[in-house]
């Protein structure tokens, strides 16, 4: 019998996977073999998928990227090392080689819709564990771990627990922010789609820690494939009875409707309660007053799936990993105009020079990459001259940049950067949710006086009013959403001056 | 394919999803899949069943980008417009294709079978630049990309 592994993760499937999947199954038929086919998560290797492994005695072996036509002559080669597309053990590809794999353990390699193979790979460990600590004990441990949100905000998620735990209620809930909207970003999406119970299993110890027995998932509706992922992983772990009414926690799937704001904690909980995803005023914080008014843990979905493994190799193993506060690792979502994209999880403090030419290879376009936005559409663009910032929360932000939720989108030399500050100020308007002035009525002000720089209309005096508008934004803005949007455009005005000096235009006779 | 209105099916929906805490959401989804949008006679069903306003439940409705009060077309596409995928000529190649159909954002083309719009981003971004046509996702595009699109929707 022959075991063949190709991904379903819905990057893959874009470029693919599915067409190499039904001919893997068409040449084994036509030639009598037995298979095996398992549809995985993706390593992460993209500018490889379709990436197709075989097992073999030594191990599982790598090819790609593969097309469905590739397929026969695949077999003929008997996957052997001559097949032009080899590339060998996948652990020793540099690029995998390179990281050091705690969340992402596993994707790429179990069947994510099997708890079989979850539980062989160390799955429900952490859980495990967590009973053995107790809840309070349980808590210490991730405080003692020094994760901290994985969101964006990077803040210290054993803090956030201990609160909901110290706070007496009848209802607690546990939710998770799966409402990935920002560019570049798109490893909650690779968990739900590749290793769906780890974080259910995060959820189920988040939920024995701070005493709350019901969790949600809200999903991003441009997720399709993550959401039938998640959801059949949630049926299939309650027919373990890992979830439901004898787990004591159980996890409901709840879809969001195309609102980028609803990434933001406060907006999110007002969807999920079935209102306008409109930001709350903070205090209170959702730990004392959340989801319907009951203290809840809100977290990132990676912050969520990190756990089990922390708790499994105990706090210490993760702590020792990292540098300053940034303790732990990272999943880095390399993206763009870049050459090797892909997940790259490692221990923080690797400069963003080395992700971008070394790990990531440089442009995708063979041009010299020219500006990188890292951490989201609210995220600063850094030039060269930054390259050797470090991958720390602490060290983008000295540099008035983020890392939020570790994209890093890669530009060559034909961006405009004048451009891209104008499209940082329209998202906002597209996704401002009204209710503070500064985001609502300050975006589309943005968008018309860059529009005027771009033109050439007094250049100077409008970029004044940029800035000061900026000011405004940052400090007037209820949430990260008007408060960020400053980060690209200053950014993109301060680094890339020459962008912004324009000639007046001419008006075209018609 | 989209239903016609009927009454009894989308109480049906409703009553499904209304025990659940914070049903809005779920309801809407499930009305919109199964008519094609979330009409007024929808708005006002689940106004009522929920003992809702109106103009709470349009508040919702029009909040989301999702959320049609039209019907779309026979076939979706939806094209990412956020950065990695700008960092890739996303921009040009979106513009081929509302060439290629003759549509603005948002539009369905007169014959009813296609309706294109904006979406920011599908997390496809290390397979720059994407876009998802009926769910299904697809990336790398290239302008000979849209001649398959336009094969699919039968165009």
């Amino acid at each position: 019998m022959i075991r063949i592994f190709v991904p379903r993760d819905a990057a893959a499937r874009a470029v693919g996977a599915d067409k190499v999947a039904a001919a893997v199954e068409a040449e084994a038929k036509r030639l009598g073999q037995d298979l095996q086919l398992v549809r995985t998560g993706s390593r992460g290797l993209f500018w490889l998928e379709p990436m197709l492994e075989v097992e073999t005695p030594q191990g599982r072996i790598a090819f790609g990227p593969v097309t469905a036509k590739d397929v026969p002559a695949l077999f003929a080669a008997q996957f052997g090392a001559t097949h032009p597309l080899h590339l060998g053990k996948p652990e020793e590809i540099p690029f995998l080689k390179r990281q050091t794999r705690i969340t992402f353990a596993r994707c790429g390699i179990v069947d994510p819709l099997s708890i079989a193979d979850y539980r062989a790979h160390g799955g429900y460990l952490g859980l495990a564990k967590a009973r053995s600590l107790g809840a309070a004990g349980t808590v210490e441990e991730v405080t003692k771990s020094g994760l901290r949100g994985r969101g964006g905000a990077g803040f210290p998620t054993g803090i956030k627990w201990k609160t909901v735990a110290d706070t007496a209620a009848d209802r607690k809930y546990i939710v998770c922010n799966a409402d990935e909207g920002d560019s570049g970003t798109y490893d909650d999406r690779m968990i739900m789609e590749g290793d769906p119970f780890a974080l259910i299993e995060g959820m189920t110890i988040a939920g024995f820690a701070v005493g709350a027995t019901k969790g949600y998932v809200y999903i991003r509706s441009e997720y399709p494939d993550a959401i039938r992922t998640m959801e059949r992983a949630v049926s299939l772990a309650e027919a373990e009875g890992l979830l439901g009414e004898a787990a004591g926690f159980e996890i409901e799937i709840r879809v969001g409707a195309g609102a980028y704001v609803c990434g933001e904690e406060t907006a999110l909980l007002d969807s999920l309660e079935g209102k306008r995803g409109q930001v709350r005023a903070k205090p209170p914080l959702p730990a004392h007053k959340g989801l319907f008014g009951k203290p809840t843990v809100i977290n990132n979905l990676v912050s969520l799936a990190t756990v089990p493994a922390i708790l499994a190799d105990g706090a210490k193993h993760y702590a020792d990993l990292g540098m300053g506060r940034s303790r732990g690792t990272m999943p880095i979502q390399i993206a763009g105009n870049v050459k090797q994209g892909g997940l790259f999880e490692a221990a923080f403090g690797l400069t963003l020079g080395q992700i971008v030419d070394e790990i990531g290879g440089g442009t995708h376009s063979g041009r010299p990459a020219r500006a990188v936005q890292v951490g989201g559409p609210l995220g600063a663009y850094f030039p060269r001259a930054l390259f050797d910032t470090p991958f720390d929360y602490e060290a983008f932000a000295a540099k008035d940049g983020l890392i939020g939720h570790g994209g890093v989108v890669v530009f060559d030399d034909t961006v405009d950067m004048a451009h891209q500050a104008r499209f940082a100020l329209e998202f906002c308007a597209i996704e401002s949710c009204g209710k503070c002035t500064p985001c609502r009525i300050g975006s589309t002000r943005g968008v018309e006086t860059m529009d005027k720089v771009m033109r050439g209309e007094r250049a100077e005096a409008n970029l004044a009013l940029i800035e000061d508008l900026c000011q405004t934004l940052k400090f007037g803005s209820l949430c990260a959403l008007g408060g960020f949007t400053p980060y690209p455009v200053m950014s993109a005005i301060k680094h890339f001056p020459e962008d912004f000096k324009r000639p007046p235009l001419r008006v075209a006779a018609e | 394919m989209s239903a016609a209105w009927n009454d009894a099916e989308a109480t049906d929906i409703v009553r499904r999803h209304k025990s659940k805490e914070g049903a809005l959401l779920p309801i809407l989804h499930d009305l919109q899949a199964a008519f094609g949008c979330v009409s007024p006679a929808a708005i006002r069903l689940v106004a009522h069943e929920l003992n809702l306003t109106r103009a709470e439940v349009h508040g919702v409705v029009s909040f989301y980008h999702d959320f049609r009060e039209q019907p779309a077309g026979t076939h979706v596409l939806k094209v990412c417009r956020a950065e990695a995928c700008q960092s890739m000529n996303g921009e040009k190649v979106a513009e081929a294709m509302l060439k290629r159909f003759g549509v603005n954002w948002g539009d369905t083309t007169p014959d009813g079978h296609l309706t294109v719009e904006a979406t920011y981003c599908l997390g496809l971004c290390s397979c720059a630049p994407s876009a998802m046509l009926d769910g299904q996702p697809m990336a790398r595009l290239t302008p000979e990309s849209i001649d398959e699109i336009a094969r699919e929707v039968g165009r």
